[in-house]
């Protein structure tokens, strides 16, 4: 009876604790074990970095059946930070984000095609300055496991080529400055 | 009339220190109003991109300065009395002044507060840097630009309206106020 309850016991924690289910994750947003940065060129010359410091989201993950995940996040466009106040008040005018009229961005994925090492193309819709696009993230798998508090993780890194111009921001930025990267850092929680 | 050669004022009289000041200050607002409003139409590619908005803030500090010297002139050294005038009229000539000295304190605080809203000292035409404050408010710097805009808008509208008051003593009631502030004084003084 002992050794049954016990077995049992084991049996529960190995599936709430195994990768073999579909499970949902939230971002950890709340402890920063993610980050949604941009990197631009200036002038050419070299990288201009930052990012937005207010985002949250969730996503479904699951390693058997990897096609099957989905990913959900809204951005506060206005938490947009370049480590500079002028160009952070610049960015955020009705210039360029014009965060008074767009204060939000937001991703929901619509297809994910896996490749061979746990990564792949994370298809969605990206609505950002008002306009919907349907955009593609090359997403690389970073790892998955048992956190030491008891919790259960899962982190990718995705890199997505954005262009402005097509979502209706025409600010003259100069040539090299047409394409934004945003480097995607996700970690979720298992919830 | 002839040029008041005293540099201080006295009972009937503004003296020439206090007339510099104020012209000096009133040409620097009269000025700095529509810059700010040039710099921003500025592209990026701009070659003005890295110099107007320098400019702007150096006289903006500049009109700072002078203003704090013209309060400290004014504690030790009251300016005349005022010319005779309907008592209604004379407080608003009065509420006027105070507001213009209020609107141009609150102008110069709040544009430093933009510029130095990450830490970042502010430049003196890239001689002289003033630090910025040991702390920070969230979006400072959007917070403090909304104000910026709100308070030079009332201050170049009550300078208007100044303006307009001092044409009129000038123009209508034919009394001395322009003129003192010209530092001109009677030829038989």
């Amino acid at each position: 009876m002992k050794t049954k309850l016990i077995k049992g016991l084991t049996l529960a924690t190995l599936i709430s604790a195994s990768p073999l289910y579909a499970a949902d994750y939230v971002i950890d947003t709340k402890g920063a074990h993610a980050s949604i940065e941009f990197r631009v060129s200036h002038l050419g010359i070299s990288w201009l970095t930052g990012r937005f410091n207010t985002f949250n989201g969730d996503f479904s993950y699951d390693a058997k059946n990897p096609a099957a995940s989905s990913i959900n996040v809204e951005v506060d466009v206005t938490s947009f930070d370049s480590n500079h106040a002028e160009r952070n008040k610049h960015i955020r005018g009705d210039k360029y984000l014009n965060v008074e009229a767009h204060p939000t961005a937001s991703f929901k994925s619509t297809s994910f095609t896996p490749n061979a090492d746990g990564g792949g193309v994370m298809k969605g819709m990206l609505t950002l300055y008002g306009t919907t696009k349907e955009v593609a993230i090359d997403v690389n798998k970073v790892g998955e496991g048992e956190d030491p508090w008891g919790g259960y993780r899962v982190g990718f890194s995705g890199t997505l080529e954005l262009t402005p111009k097509e979502f209706g921001m025409n600010y003259e930025l100069g040539p090299a400055a047409e394409t934004v990267y945003m480097d995607l850092n996700i970690e979720g929680i298992r919830k | 009339m002839v040029f008041n050669h005293k540099l201080t004022n006295d009972e009937t009289s503004y003296g020439w220190g206090p007339v510099f000041m104020h012209w000096l200050m009133a040409f620097a607002i009269i000025g700095l109003y529509p810059l700010g409003w040039y710099i921003e139409t500025l592209d990026y590619y701009d070659p003005a991109y890295k110099t107007v908005p320098v400019w702007h803030k150096s006289i903006g500090i500049l009109v700072a300065m002078t203003l704090l010297l013209r309060i400290v002139w004014r504690i030790f050294n009251k300016p005349p009395a005022a010319l005779p005038q309907p008592a209604p009229l004379l407080f608003i000539a009065k509420m006027a002044h105070g507001l213009l000295y209020l609107l141009v304190l609150l102008t110069v605080i709040s544009g430093y507060l933009i510029s130095t809203a990450d830490g970042r000292a502010i430049e003196l035409f890239n001689l002289i840097s003033l630090p910025a404050l040991p702390f920070e408010i969230d979006n400072q710097e959007d917070i403090a630009g909304e104000i910026h805009f709100i308070v030079a808008t009332s201050l170049i509208s009550i300078a208007a309206l100044h303006a307009a008051a001092a044409l009129k003593h000038h123009f209508i009631d034919k009394d001395t106020t322009l003129k003192r502030m010209l530092a001109l004084r009677e030829e038989t003084e």
